[in-house]
């Protein structure tokens, strides 16, 4: 479970997050939804340490982040898997010496059973007889799955995704989306997706974040969602006719 | 921002980067890529301007003494000092700072705007040692092999000019580059060597690793790479002439 208490960031003079405060609970997928620049991607930074916030702090699993020491936050990070908005493979990198990676650097098991880890990762994402391509020669679908299989290598307790379908066409986001639910499940990990697709909310979101105005505005699952009354909340998630016709077919059943 | 900021940012990368690594077999094994990647892949520009760099100061300085009462062996001894005190070390590391300083800045940029930075620090790696370590270490052992062959091959190349062109005879330059040899110079060329390609790495480094933006910025951090190494090296070699032939 990942824990934010009274967090607040702000970068020079312009307050970006205020007094945030949130619960993510462990195997399930929790999701920070929210508009351009309302502080989401500032939020998780924050959450995974890479900006250090003014005031509150983040627990994982009751160890407060950035109180911890450089060590001990380098053994926190090794419980992180994260997929990136890019995916954020290493260009230089086979496809399987990406998911390799990870337990190159810090898994103590011999060489060939790392090999086997990370071919069993890559199968588990349906990824199967391209480990020798390189990021450059796979499709944007494809590099999210070796980023997902990266995630994974190292068995982590804490899942972070950002923006997982952007640049992805309608099928393969939710296949992407589906694939998250699936690990989290099967991990039982704490998974927090930073999304502004309301697909991907309405097909996986069991705890939603709504971040407006650099604070926590709304927190709930999808079918609370659907029927909230709060104003902000409706004009950010039925700002598409789709959403309007998910309502009115709600509202009229 | 100002200039003691990005000096103290510098100092506190290097704190970053000198840190005990986390696999050691890994960083050697990056080692031995970058030192093919700066020093091996880089021997073809030295040694092209290694020769020509030779061959015009032979003819520079032969056309430039034309009194008898300095004998002709002084054209190969000028050419001896001018490349093993200055020419070699110095010249040939601003080069480098072009080719392998602008590589270096563009591909930890890079790496920063493609998020591959914070991929690294998310899995609990220290990033900044394992990407700027390895390009150190690499520089610092190459460069003087680098810098050693491109005196032999400019001594080589005044040598053809000279004798190819008739202005010097063969056992003259000969006579030249082998007249009070001072073993000295050669420290005082590596030592120098050693420093410019810690300030070409590091610098450069410094600038791929603190971009911020997209593909804009990431060439504007390779010609800054450029720029700020060639300019601490000067400096560098004014303060290190000065230290240690004085």
């Amino acid at each position: 479970m990942i824990e934010v208490k009274g967090l607040s960031k702000r970068f020079g003079d312009v307050q970006v997050l205020t007094d945030i405060n949130a619960v993510f609970a462990k195997g399930q997928v929790n999701q920070i939804i929210g508009k351009s620049g309302s502080g989401k991607s500032v939020l998780a930074k924050c959450i995974v340490g890479l900006h250090v916030p003014e005031e509150g702090e983040v627990l994982y699993d009751g160890r407060s982040f950035h109180q911890l020491d450089k060590e001990a936050k380098r053994g926190v990070r090794q419980e992180i898997g994260m997929l990136f908005q890019s995916s954020a493979l290493f260009d230089s990198l086979s496809v399987l010496e990406n998911v390799l990676f990870p337990l190159r650097m810090f898994a103590t098991m011999p060489p060939a059973e790392m090999r086997e880890r990370a071919q069993l990762c890559l199968k588990r994402v349906n990824i199967e007889g391209k480990d020798h391509l390189f990021p450059s020669e796979i499709s944007g679908g494809m590099q999210k799955r070796v980023g997902i299989a990266r995630a994974i290598a190292m068995n982590p307790k804490y899942l972070f995704v950002d923006e997982p379908n952007s640049g992805l066409d309608p099928q393969t986001s939710i296949v992407i989306d589906r694939l998250i639910q699936e690990l989290t499940e099967e991990y039982d990990m704490t998974t927090i997706v930073i999304t502004h697709d309301m697909n991907s909310v309405m097909e996986t979101g069991q705890n939603i974040v709504f971040i407006n105005q650099g604070r926590m505005w709304w927190n709930g699952d999808r079918h609370e969602l659907l029927n909230s009354d709060d104003e902000e909340l409706n004009e950010f998630i039925f700002a598409s006719e789709m959403m309007r016709q998910a309502r009115r077919a709600l509202a009229g059943r | 921002m100002g200039i003691l900021l990005h000096i103290g940012r510098y100092f506190i990368l290097l704190r970053e980067v000198l840190a005990r690594p986390e696999r050691p077999k890994l960083y050697w094994q990056r080692t031995l890529e970058e030192m093919d990647l700066l020093g091996v892949k880089s021997l073809g520009i030295v040694a092209l301007l290694s020769v020509f760099m030779g061959a015009v100061i032979t003819i520079q300085t032969s056309t430039n003494i034309d009194s008898a009462w300095i004998p002709a062996y002084v054209v190969g001894f000028t050419t001896r000092q001018s490349t093993i005190l200055e020419f070699s070390p110095t010249i040939i590391s601003l080069i480098l700072a072009g080719k392998v300083g602008s590589n270096i800045a563009a591909e930890i940029g890079s790496m920063r705007v493609k998020e591959q930075i914070d991929a690294l620090d998310i899995m609990g790696v220290n990033s900044a040692a394992y990407l700027i370590l390895p390009k150190i270490v690499a520089a610092v052992l190459m460069n003087p092999f680098l810098v050693t062959i491109s005196m032999f091959l400019s001594i080589f190349g005044g040598w053809m000019a000279g004798v190819g062109t008739g202005i010097i005879s063969s056992e003259a330059f000969i006579e030249g580059i082998q007249w009070d040899f001072d073993p000295y110079t050669i420290t005082y060329a590596l030592i120098k060597t050693v420093v410019f390609a810690f300030i070409i790495t590091t610098v450069s480094a410094y600038q791929g690793y603190y971009t911020k933006g997209g593909t804009r910025e990431v060439g504007i951090s390779s010609t800054r790479a450029v720029v700020y190494s060639d300019v601490v090296i000067l400096i560098a070699n004014y303060a290190l002439t000065q230290l240690l032939l004085i």
